[in-house]
Parts: structure tokens; C-alpha cells; sequence
């Protein structure tokens, strides 16, 4: 059936691309993310939420744009991106911008930009498609040769040094490698290896993030130090109680108790005020994200397609994950954001840019199978 | 082939299949455990969280210790305390800070000169610290403010202790004052572990007696557990833990006659320190120009900073302390006592003085400052009317080394140890320093200027001040130091200075007598400084001295009329009185003052007047001082 009227078709073209189940949850993951930002900010600014909605807008033109490309397009962009991405992360390491200690900013004149986010996305792209290229009969030297695709820029960004992002690219990667088949026996060995590496990597970790790892098991150490953030958001969380103290009503939040409480830390104050309701519902709406990305995935023609797919839900799973782990005070700060929730906009447009693919993924597949 | 590749798509989808379904085990179990830890959170945990969030509410401030007060050996008051109200802002709070001040400015009066201290302040300061914007509110605009405060977000007014100094410019090099810390101090005060004395304190002893005896004056902190609202406003007070205020300090220094000095000096540039001979406490310490330390307590705005900061004549350096200057003739009394000791001269060895001296082999003539020389000159003489000729031969026949040994004693070239931060060395050369400055060996011709206070020798009026009242006192060596006790501020405890052990320089009686009554002479009929000394009524020793402060070509004539003002030589006057019995040394040195004889000696007079006979100097009758013109040494 052919759109008829003008308004018809133009709606046709607006949504032909976006896919339905995802859509609705990413808005309303939005909507939260605003009266959190909201509530975040004091309650008497707009300043942070108008400027969180402006993320979403920009960010959700630009998912629409990926999602109407095909995923041979995306597929022909997998070298440029992660080329790029590359090129950005040496450049960074030779000429970076330092703030607060660490070399992560690259300054263009007209404003700076963080090559490790291109990565989150650059990763994925390149090691799908090398996977979808080396199709028939994988061995160990292609695993190999895919490991060092994946090690080199994990390398570059944790020498920034910015731990909690390169565990991110390095993840996103890994997921490809594991979707692709890499055998269970190379995986636990692989394991082991790590974790006789561990008192290596322990010497290599910067003082800070020794720190923050050794607050993690003892926050009182430091109550007022260190150990404060851990401390005053388990406090903030705890205190919601089953159905939260009420929008804007978080002493916690309100009282400014809660560092970083827009940006990381924003779980505290949704936890705080909308109680364990409002967490766990959180938790279902990541997993119905989580599921219908398994799903395109799933359903994907071809082995770029699906490896794609299937490594930007579990990379999204782990955004989720290491963030409500540091917040709820199980795993380490290492400044990872809530996504979709965290007011910022380059989380926001990588997250978004990711959806594009899958919807891409999700919507081109019907044409090709037609 | 294709079946083999359709087989291969359906196995390798059989392995994605398997790991899609093995992640999102993995996924749910993860997520379960986040579940998990949340209901624990929320529910196992609510009650106890619940009562750590209200705790919240309950802070613990810090209650600021009162500042000891600083008084002078009298018992006048030089640093004190008075409560007043300001008015605060937590820059973070306000966002359009310049056009809530121009609302602000409708209420209470905030003259440029406060903003411009106050974005002074702004860009010093981190953030969440508020910052004073006006001080001294009056009941008045305290009132107003308090009317309008819903309006001001941010701001607000608060009963702070402030440090005052009653006698301003008068003797601010030596109380110094107190500043806003800075990144610097909050550093040192990290390091050496003493933040959590210094919470609630935003303010710390800068320099002289403030800076140094910081730790005795600052006192302990106490602690307040408050009870915050909403807004984080105390609204009641749970329990309190007092503070200890910091502990007063009486100086040695004599205020009066501090003001004596400095009306003295009058316009002059230039330092003196007066000691009291028997122990070295510094009863007067000036350095002109000074400036008002009032300036400095809540950050000085950069208008005042920039005047006296770039001012040509310094009025930030301590001239007593950091003013390395060439001592002139005021040495001679030392060098001839030098070569007596050393039996180098005896008192009866004569010269006729020819008006130049040679170095035996060279042509080149050293020339007294009077033309046509001083005619039959013995050492007596030699001080009397400050000869050069004969100190030239004399600084050759010791030789510099000697020269060296006997001047370091008196703590010329090192540090004398005074209890306030900012001494420098001076420099009293040596063949060993020359060669490891210069990489030269010492010339037989680089000694004879030092002989007569000059060439590479340089001190700072303090050591002239000691090494005077070491010659006063017969040879017992004094640190010259400005507290005379602490005194604790609860039990009213008196901790009297403790010096550093002294040691005694031994000389012969009848060589310190032959210099010392020199010394009288000189302010006698015939001698250099006879005018000041005139009418006096007790006997004074001194000795005057000129620093040339550019060099005299040969055979060119010294005119302070061609010169410009800067460039023309420094007045330099050592002294002590009685001379018999002293009770007060002093050095002091006028900057571009010409020669010593005609201005720094009448400013010692008047002190010598006001300390001894409680006289104060008549202004009526002081006569006009002009530059002393001709070359009196």
C-alpha cells in the first residue's frame, strides 16, 4: 500500500526507518532522563534540562540519519571511521589538551572533541565487517590479527589515561570477536591469562585509579575524601526506600550531598526520589532495549549485520551495567554515564548514532528478504 | 560449493544463535544482581540509610579561633581584632554576578574600589568559598539588606572578625600583616598537616611578625554541630566545642620611638634598626617608604597594589632586611680595630696623608675623599675625620682574608637570625668567593676598596645595627630578634624569647677604648658628624659613612648638583649612646641622602634625644635638611 496525501508521505519518510518498540522506549528512557536532569539541577534552573533536551533533538536527527542508511553503507564506513578514530587517539597522545590530569581532549579551534567516543562506534563497525570478510573458515591467525585491531586503540585510551572508556571500546570489540565464534577453549584461556596479568595491570593503574578501586572495597577509609561520592550515593539510593521520597523532595539530591549528581551520579537522585519502583522499572526498560536489539540482531541477513547488532546491545548492556554497579557502590567510579539518562551530549549522540544501526539493521532486512 | 557455503551460513548462524542465548543469560543474571543489590538498597537497608540521609542534615562547622594581639614593649596595641559585619556571595550561586551587584548597589554602597577588589578576589579564589564583597556594613545597611535578601540569592551578611592595624604605615615591615590564604599556603598548610586547624580561617600572617609567629598567634579551632535546613542554614546549635584563642605577642620594638624615626626620616627613602646593645632587641625598625597594612587584610585592590608594587621606590622591600647596600666609612671603626687585634697598627702609627694612596709597583692612585689628604693622621684621627688614605694602606697590610675573618663575627655577610622572614646576606667577600663567583683570583687592588666600606662588600642596615651594638656592648654577640614574650591567652602565661646560645668576641680593653673614644670625637668639634652631636649632653659614639652609588671616573669630581637624584650616594650613619653606659645601637642609612655627616646623623640625634631624654625632637627648629652637597664622610 503507496502513501497517498502529502502529510501521508511524509510521515512515511519520517518513521519509514525507525523502528517502533525501540523508539518508544528511548523516549521514554528520554522523559525520565528530563525530570531527572530537572530535579538534578536544584529544581528552580532549565538551564541543564533545556540543555539535555537540545542533546536528545540533536542526537535523534542524527540516529534518524544512520538509520537510513543501508547497512552496506554502514559497512563501506567501517575503515574511514575507525581510521579516523585512530588517527585522533595518536594525535591526542602527541598534541591532547590536559584537563583535570588526563589527555583526552583534541583541540580543532572551533572546539574540542574526544576521539575515544568515535572509538565506541569505530570498534564494532571495523571488526563486524572483518568478520563478514573473512566469512568462510576463520583460523587463528585472523583471531589474531583481530586482536590487535581490538588492542591498539584500548591501549591508546587507557594511556590517556581514561580506564572506565577504554574498558568500553575494548568491550564493544570483544563482543564481536565472541559473537563471531571464538572458541570457548582460546576464551578461558584467554581468561586465566588475564587474570595472572591482574598484579601486572594493578602496577600499570594510575594512583587514582588504585584509589578509587581500594575505596570500592573500603569506602570508609576516606569518608571525606575518596570515598565520599560511593558513600553519599548509597546513602542517597538507600534512602528512597520501595517508592522513593518524592520528584524534587531527595534530601540527598537537594542538598547538593550528591557529587556529579546530573551527569554520573544521576542515578542517585532517581533512586532517591523515585525509590526501588522507579530503579527496577529503569532496569526493565534497558532490558526491553536489550532484548529487541538481541532480536534485530537476531533476524539479521547478514554476518556484518548481526555481529553489529549484537555487540551494540551488549555494549549498551555494560554502559547500564558498570554505571548503576559504581552508583549502587558494587563496582569501582570509573566515570562511565547512565545512558540515556546522564546529561551529556556525546554520550547521548554515540548512543544514539548506535540505535541508527540497529534500526538501520532492523529495517533494512524486510527489503532484502522481499 | 554452494551447499557447502549454505552449510557453513547455517553453522556459523548456530554458533551466533548460541551465543546471543548465552549473553542474554548472562545479561539477565547481571541485571538480576543489580536488582538484587537495589532491593537490598531500598528495602533490607531503607531504615538505617534513611537516618544517615537526615544525619545529613547535621553539620559540623568550624568555630575560628580569635587572632592573639601583637603589642609593642609598652603595652600599645600594633594588631588587634574588631568584629563587623560583611557582606558575603557564593559566586557559584549567582549567575549574573555584575548585574546582581549594579541591583545590589541601590541598597548598599559599593564603590568601584570594592569590585575591583572583589574580582580580584574572584579570580583567586575556587569556587564554592564566599567571598566579601563589602566590609564595615553599618547597622544601617545591615538593616536594608535584610529587607531585601529574598532579592539576593546567594548573598548574605555575617559577623566576621577583622585585624586592624591602629598604627598603619608606622612599623608595618616589622608586624607585617595578615592576607586571604592562598593556593600556596593551602598547600604547605596540607603538608605540614594543619588543614584542619585552618578550616572555617580565611586568613593567614603574611609577613614580618604576623607571618612568622603565625603558629602562636593563630590559636585552635573549635567546632559547632548545627543543625541545617533545607537551604543549609543552621537553624539551631547541637554542641560546641570552644576555640582556644591564639596567643599574644609583646615585641621589643617601642612604638614611639618607631614614630619618632619615621617622622625623622620624613620623605627620605631608607631603613634604620635601633637594638637594645645588651640583649639585641630591636627597638625600631624602619624601612621608608612603608605602606598601610590595613590595605592588605581583605585583599588589596589592584589599583593600591599596582602603586605600591611598581612604585620607583619600593615600598614593599624591607630595606632594614633586604637592602644590601655598600657599608662605607662606617666600617672603619671595625677595620681599625681589625688591625689593632691583628697588630697590624699600633694606635700611635702615623701616615701623612697626601690626599691618594698607591699600591706599591702600580700607578694607580686611590684617592681620599679630601683633596690635599688629611696632613698627619694616626688612628685616632683616622675615625675622627674619616681618612681613607689610612685605611688604604691598612686593608692592604691585613689582606682581604683577615679582612674577612675578623668582619664575620660581627655578623656581617650571613644572616643575623632576626625572628621575621626576608634577612638577605649581604656579602663579605673573600679570596674563596671571588674564585667561586668569578672563577678570578683576588687582586691585592680589590682589597683596598673594601677597606673603606666599599668594592665588593655589601650589608644590610640590620647587620650594621648588630655589629654596632656588638662594638656598644664589648664583644658579646646578639641576635637581634622583635619578640620579647608570648604571652597565653587563657592562663595569661608569660614565655619570655629564648636567643640562641651567644658566645663573647674577646679584645683588648685598651684597643675597644681607643676606637670607641674615637668614635665620641667624631661627634665632637673637628670630627664628621660635630653638628649633630652639638649640645648633646651625654656623650654619643658614631661614625659616618657615604655609599657611592655610581662610580667616579678618574680624576672626575663628585657634584651632586649634576646628578640625577637616584644616582647620588646614600648617607650612612652607626651609632650608640651613652657612650660609656649604651643603652641603644643604632644603623641607619639614607638613600641618595649625600653624605652621612649632614643627613642620617641629625635623624640619629632626634632618636637619640627621644630614647634617652624622652625629648621630642622640635620640628620648629629642625632645619631645613638639604642634601648634604660636598662629600663629608
Amino acid at each position: 500500500m503507496r502513501p497517498t496525501t502529502i502529510v501521508e508521505r511524509a510521515f512515511d519518510i519520517a518513521t519509514r526507518r525507525l523502528d517502533g518498540p525501540l523508539m518508544v522506549v528511548i523516549v521514554l528512557l528520554a522523559a525520565i532522563s528530563l525530570t531527572s536532569v530537572y530535579s538534578a539541577s536544584g529544581g528552580d534552573s532549565f538551564d541543564r534540562t533545556f540543555g539535555q533536551l537540545r542533546n536528545f533533538a540533536v542526537a535523534f536527527i542524527a540516529m534518524w540519519i544512520v538509520a537510513n542508511m543501508s547497512p552496506q553503507t554502514l559497512m563501506r564506513l567501517a575503515i574511514p571511521v575507525y581510521i579516523v578514530g585512530l588517527t585522533l587517539l595518536i594525535g591526542v597522545a602527541l598534541f591532547g589538551e590536559i584537563r583535570n590530569g588526563a589527555r583526552r581532549w583534541l583541540n580543532f579551534g572551533f572546539g574540542t572533541i574526544q576521539p575515544s567516543e568515535i572509538m565506541k562506534l569505530g570498534m564494532p563497525l571495523i571488526l563486524a565487517w572483518y568478520f563478514h570478510k573473512k566469512e568462510e573458515g576463520l583460523n587463528w591467525r585472523d583471531y589474531l590479527l583481530a586482536g590487535f585491531i581490538l588492542m591498539l586503540p584500548t591501549w591508546l585510551v587507557m594511556r590517556q589515561p581514561d580506564l572506565g572508556t577504554s574498558i568500553l571500546v575494548f568491550s564493544a570489540g570483544f563482543f564481536v570477536i565472541f559473537l563471531a565464534g571464538l572458541s570457548w577453549r582460546i576464551l578461558i584461556a584467554a581468561g586465566i591469562a588475564g587474570l595472572a596479568f591482574m598484579p601486572v595491570a594493578w602496577n600499570l593503574l594510575h594512583d587514582y585509579q588504585r584509589e578509587r578501586i581500594l575505596t570500592l572495597l573500603d569506602p570508609m577509609k576516606d569518608p571525606l575524601g575518596a570515598g565520599y561520592h560511593i558513600i553519599q550515593s548509597t546513602i542517597a539510593i538507600g534512602s528512597g526506600g520501595v517508592l522513593g521520597k518524592g520528584w524534587l523532595s531527595g534530601s540527598q539530591a537537594q542538598l547538593d550531598f550528591i557529587p556529579e549528581r546530573s551527569t554520573d551520579f544521576i542515578l542517585a537522585v532517581f533512586g532517591e526520589e523515585f525509590g526501588l519502583v522507579g530503579t527496577l522499572l529503569l532496569l526493565c526498560l534497558y532490558l526491553i532495549v536489550i532484548g529487541r536489539g538481541f532480536m534485530i540482531a537476531m533476524n539479521a541477513s547478514t554476518t556484518f549485520s548481526r555481529l553489529l547488532a549484537g555487540a551494540l546491545t551488549m555494549s549498551f548492556f555494560t554502559y547500564a551495567f558498570v554505571n548503576i554497579g559504581m552508583v549502587s557502590g558494587i563496582l569501582p567510579v570509573v566515570g562511565v554515564p547512565l545512558p540515556l539518562m546522564s546529561y551529556g551530549g556525546t554520550a547521548i549522540l554515540s548512543l544514539c548514532i548506535g540505535f541508527g544501526m540497529l534500526m538501520s539493521i532492523s529495517t533494512h532486512k524486510q527489503l532484502v528478504s522481499s | 560449493m554452494v551447499g557447502t557455503t549454505i552449510k557453513n551460513h547455517e553453522a556459523e548462524f548456530n554458533v551466533f544463535r548460541s551465543r546471543i542465548i548465552f549473553a542474554s543469560l548472562a545479561i539477565v543474571i547481571a541485571f538480576s544482581l543489580l536488582a538484587m543489590r537495589l532491593i537490598y538498597l531500598q528495602v533490607v537497608k531503607r531504615d538505617q540509610y534513611y537516618t544517615m540521609a537526615e544525619a545529613n542534615r547535621i553539620s559540623v562547622l568550624p568555630v575560628v579561633p580569635n587572632r592573639g594581639v601583637v603589642y609593642d614593649r609598652n603595652g600599645e596595641v600594633l594588631a588587634a581584632n574588631y568584629s563587623a559585619f560583611t557582606l558575603e556571595v557564593m559566586p557559584s550561586k549567582v549567575k549574573n554576578l555584575d548585574q546582581v551587584l549594579d541591583e545590589l548597589a541601590q541598597i548598599i554602597e559599593i564603590q568601584p574600589r570594592d569590585r575591583r577588589r572583589f574580582k580580584r578576589l574572584l579570580e583567586e579564589s575556587k569556587n564554592f568559598e564566599s567571598l566579601p564583597i563589602r566590609n564595615r556594613l553599618t547597622e544601617e545597611e545591615v538593616a536594608r539588606f535584610a529587607v531585601n535578601r529574598y532579592r539576593f540569592p546567594g548573598f548574605d551578611i555575617r559577623a566576621r572578625l577583622f585585624r586592624s592595624y591602629p598604627y598603619g604605615e608606622v612599623a608595618s615591615h616589622a608586624v607585617g600583616y595578615i592576607g586571604r590564604i592562598n593556593d600556596a599556603e593551602v598547600k604547605k598548610l596540607e603538608a605540614s598537616g594543619l588543614s584542619s586547624k585552618y578550616k572555617g580561617t580565611d586568613h593567614i600572617g603574611k609577613l614580618g611578625i604576623e607571618g612568622s609567629y603565625e603558629a602562636e598567634l593563630h590559636g585552635m579551632t573549635g567546632s559547632e554541630q548545627v543543625e541545617i535546613d533545607a537551604g543549609g542554614r543552621a537553624i539551631r546549635s547541637l554542641a560546641k566545642t570552644e576555640p582556644v584563642a591564639g596567643n599574644n605577642l609583646r615585641l621589643t620594638l617601642d612604638i614611639k620611638l618607631q614614630q619618632v624615626v619615621e617622622e625623622a626620616f620624613g620623605e627620605f627613602r631608607g631603613a634604620l634598626v635601633a637594638l637594645d646593645p645588651s640583649n639585641g632587641e630591636v627597638l625600631a625598625l624602619v624601612s621608608k617608604p612603608g605602606f598601610d597594612p590595613n590595605l592588605f587584610v581583605d585583599g588589596i585592590d589592584p589599583v593600591n597594589w599596582d602603586l605600591l608594587n611598581n612604585s620607583e621606590d619600593k615600598p614593599l622591600n624591607n630595606r632594614a632586611l633586604r637592602g644590601q647596600y655598600p657599608p662605607g666609612s662606617t666600617i672603619k671603626p671595625f677595620m681599625a680595630l681589625a688591625a689593632l687585634e691583628n697588630g697590624k697598627r699600633t694606635p700611635e702609627y702615623s701616615i701623612v696623608d697626601p690626599g691618594h694612596w698607591m699600591l706599591p709597583g702600580l700607578a694607580r692612585p686611590y684617592r681620599d675623599w679630601k683633596k690635599g689628604g688629611h696632613g698627619v693622621v694616626n688612628m685616632h684621627k683616622s675615625i675622627v675625620v674619616s681618612c681613607d688614605t689610612y685605611y688604604y694602606g691598612l686593608g692592604n697590610d691585613l689582606g682581604i682574608d683577615r679582612i674577612n675573618a675578623f668582619m664575620t663575627p660581627f655578623g656581617f655577610g650571613s644572616k643575623n637570625g632576626i625572628d621575621i622572614d626576608g634577612e638577605l646576606t649581604g656579602l663579605m667577600p673573600s679570596q674563596e668567593w671571588k674564585q667561586k663567583r668569578f672563577k678570578q683570583k683576588w687582586y691585592a687592588g680589590d682589597t683596598i676598596p673594601v677597606a673603606i666600606g666599599q668594592g665588593y662588600w655589601l650589608s644590610t642596615p640590620l647587620q650594621l645595627a648588630t655589629a654596632t651594638a656588638i662594638l656598644a656592648n664589648g664583644g658579646t654577640q646578639v641576635t637581634p630578634h622583635l619578640l620579647k614574650e608570648v604571652i597565653n591567652s587563657k592562663t595569661n602565661e608569660k614565655r619570655r624569647y629564648k636567643p640562641p646560645p651567644q658566645s663573647e668576641l674577646s679584645f683588648k680593653p685598651e684597643h675597644l677604648n681607643l676606637v670607641r673614644q674615637a668614635m665620641v670625637d667624631v661627634m665632637l668639634p673637628g670630627g664628621t658628624a660635630a653638628a649633630a652631636g652639638a649640645g648633646a649632653g651625654y656623650a654619643i659614639a658614631g661614625k659616618t659613612g657615604t655609599a657611592q652609588v655610581i662610580a667616579i671616573k678618574q680624576g672626575e669630581k663628585y657634584d651632586a648638583r649634576k646628578i640625577d637624584e637616584r644616582h647620588r650616594d646614600h648617607a650612612l650613619f652607626i651609632g650608640f649612646a651613652p657612650a660609656d653606659k649604651p643603652k641603644i645601637a643604632l644603623a641607619l642609612l639614607v638613600e641618595n641622602g649625600g653624605g652621612g655627616g649632614g643627613t642620617a646623623s641629625p635623624i640619629a640625634r632626634e632618636i637619640f634625644d627621644y630614647y634617652l631624654l624622652g625629648k621630642r625632637p622640635d620640628v620648629a627648629k629642625r632645619k631645613p635638611r638639604d642634601y648634604d652637597l660636598g662629600p663629608s664622610h
